[in-house]
């Protein structure tokens, strides 16, 4: 009974909210409709549709924003006047330079081998008649969650001391080969590697799909010409294929930089930025919520702005006018 | 060399690849089926020894972890969550986009161009002001506050889609319905709204998997609280209290993705359109 209770109330919960939302715009376009003099409907009327979407942007971001940077200049709990100090403590602080410097392994290492694997899939699969199986398989982990997709690794980087039997696939690999078994996620040099390799296994089926569409759209006459004139396999993939697809290769690419840039469950669920492991957005959730040092968590939350915005800038301009002869 | 041959690496390739990207899960699947005895004291791929020795599967996990790990009230909590965090930026931004689209009104050009670029604001930039408003309004925890959050938090991107598909819609229907004496409410309900279906159903998808999928969004608008806690935050606390119960951890990590698993095979088309045109989002 009680199962069923909480499910009664769930199912209002989801009614309430969502039959609210039409609700409200039936009700204000009747009001408009029926109150309205004949000449004013037509003014007011797209504001009436257009202001919960209005309200709602400046309300959860456009104030939030302006407040935050105005809060990254002051003290921890937002009292006094600071100035830059906020900043200049994030870039002396030891642990925040470690959380930069695992940024850009992340960056690098998730970009760099998810695009060029993802490429290399979509080419290989591309010439099998069995292609939409590797493809679906690849593309599967999209599916899954971060938090999901860190318990799945979290099995498979399991540590048990040698002589035990081992459950996670990587140790059961290394120590049946004779090694010794490894600490993915404690060992320093490795660890930050470990959870990179989760988002590259999430990562790689967006990339495959994105650059897949992409070499489909090659001319065949093109290859077929190139062939015909002596070209080989590798010939034709760097001097055909990737300059024909650069401009899709540049909007992958930045897209996984922008979900990189602010990667934060992994991070979270698997050792809690402990081990050397930190990035900027699990090092901002710390001064927020452990730390309650608003003035450098809003800090930064204004780096990670200006970091994004360039790379926001070149990703909307390939994403809204692709051109594949550049 | 004949052709079979040159062919042979490529689907060596590709086999090895699809392998290695289907294992984790698939250890994940086996290990969630097997009793807590044997997940702690042997590797899942023992049981390919005699795979088909059915007794030493079982859906024990299961019930323990949605009973008494308190998946069961996440998995409701998750759809409390998803689903109106779903249907009102879709109705929103429909709304605004139609606006946008095919209402005349001075600033119309401008005020899309502002909602665009408010697709860079990292929600890290929002944080802490909405934190703070949500203590003294009491939103904090309540399942109306993060539906706003997210319903805010995709605007941008869902009236940058929908904007962008209805204004393509062929504009002589738009004229010959407003010339026969159709309201825009006519007009949006029953023309806009039916032809604009792909769009729709393509951001649905890419929502309602991105609510289901959030942890940054709950953890910091919902606190930790079991009774209102989706599933992504339930699994995260069983990664901290129960670290060293595979039995549970596995099967509680299938349970938050039988969801988004049967979202994508049931709605592959979509599914894809909408992780490809939702990839911009902050």
């Amino acid at each position: 009974m009680v199962v069923f209770s909480k499910i009664g109330m769930a199912v209002l919960a989801i009614l309430v909210g969502s039959g609210g939302v039409v609700a409200l715009f039936y009700g204000a376009n009747a009001l408009v409709e029926r109150f309205a003099p004949g000449q004013f409907k037509g003014r007011i009327l797209p504001w009436v549709y257009l202001a919960p979407a209005l309200l709602l942007l400046l309300a959860y971001l456009v104030i939030p924003t302006v407040l935050t940077v105005y809060v990254s200049l002051l003290d921890a709990r937002s009292q006094s006047f600071v100035g830059l100090n906020n900043y200049s403590s994030l870039f002396a602080d030891p642990g925040m330079g470690e959380a930069f410097r695992n940024n850009i392994f992340w960056l690098v290492g998730v970009t760099g081998i998810s695009v060029s694997l993802g490429l290399l899939i979509a080419v290989l699969a591309d010439r099998v008649r069995y292609e939409p199986l590797p493809k679906t398989l690849i593309f599967l982990p999209m599916a899954i969650s971060f938090v999901g997709a860190s318990v799945i690794w979290k099995f498979i980087y399991a540590f048990r001391p040698a002589g035990t039997a081992q459950i996670g696939l990587l140790n059961g690999v290394i120590t049946s080969l004779g090694f010794e078994p490894v600490g993915w996620l404690v060992e320093r040099s490795l660890n930050n590697f470990a959870l990179i390799a989760i988002m590259i296994w999430l990562q790689t089926g967006f990339c495959m799909v994105l650059l897949s569409a992409a070499v489909k759209g090659i001319p065949q006459e093109i290859i077929e010409a190139a062939r015909i004139d002596g070209a080989n396999e590798a010939q034709i993939f760097w001097r055909i294929v990737v300059p024909m697809i650069r401009s899709t290769i540049l909007v992958v690419s930045t897209t996984i930089v922008l979900l990189v840039l602010k990667v934060f469950d992994i991070v979270y669920v698997m050792t809690a930025g402990n081990q050397g492991t930190e990035v900027i957005a699990s090092r901002m959730f710390k001064e927020m919520f452990s730390f309650r040092h608003y003035g450098r968590g809003s800090a930064i939350a204004v780096l990670l702005l200006l970091a994004v915005i360039p790379i926001m800038v070149v990703n909307i301009r390939e994403f809204r006018h692709p051109n594949p002869t550049r | 060399m004949p052709p079979w041959l040159t062919r042979t690496p490529v689907h060596l390739a590709l086999v090895t690849l699809s392998l290695l990207w289907t294992l984790p899960s698939l250890g994940l699947l086996i290990s969630s089926l097997r009793p807590p005895a044997d997940v702690i004291s042997s590797g899942w791929w023992t049981v390919f020894q005699h795979p088909f020795e059915f007794t030493q599967y079982s859906l024990e996990n299961y019930r323990a972890v949605l009973s008494a790990a308190g998946m069961g009230q996440a998995l409701l909590n998750s759809f409390t969550i998803a689903i109106p965090a779903t249907v009102m930026p879709i109705a929103i931004a429909a709304f605004a986009a139609y606006a946008l689209a095919w209402m005349e009104f001075p600033g119309r050009q401008w005020l899309f161009l502002a909602i665009v670029t408010l697709l860079v604001v990292p929600l890290q930039m929002t944080f802490i002001p909405l934190l703070r408003a949500y203590g003294n309004l009491g939103l904090t925890g309540t399942f109306a506050g993060v539906w706003l959050a997210h319903t805010g938090y995709s605007l941008p991107l869902g009236i940058y889609l929908l904007c962008n598909y209805i204004q393509a819609l062929p504009k002589d229907l738009v004229e010959a319905a407003a010339v026969d004496g159709a309201t825009h409410w006519a007009i949006f309900t029953r023309l806009i709204v039916p032809l604009s279906m792909p769009a729709i159903a393509s951001f649905a998808v890419f929502q309602f998997l991105w609510v289901w999928n959030d942890l940054l969004v709950a953890l910091v608008f919902l606190g930790g609280t079991p009774t209102v806690a989706p599933l992504t935050i339930t699994l995260t606390n069983l990664v901290g209290s129960r670290g060293q119960d595979w039995h549970l951890l596995t099967a509680g990590a299938f349970v938050t993705m039988t969801v988004p698993l049967l979202v994508f095979f049931a709605l592959q088309r979509y599914f894809v359109r909408g992780l490809l045109a939702g990839s911009v989002k902050g």
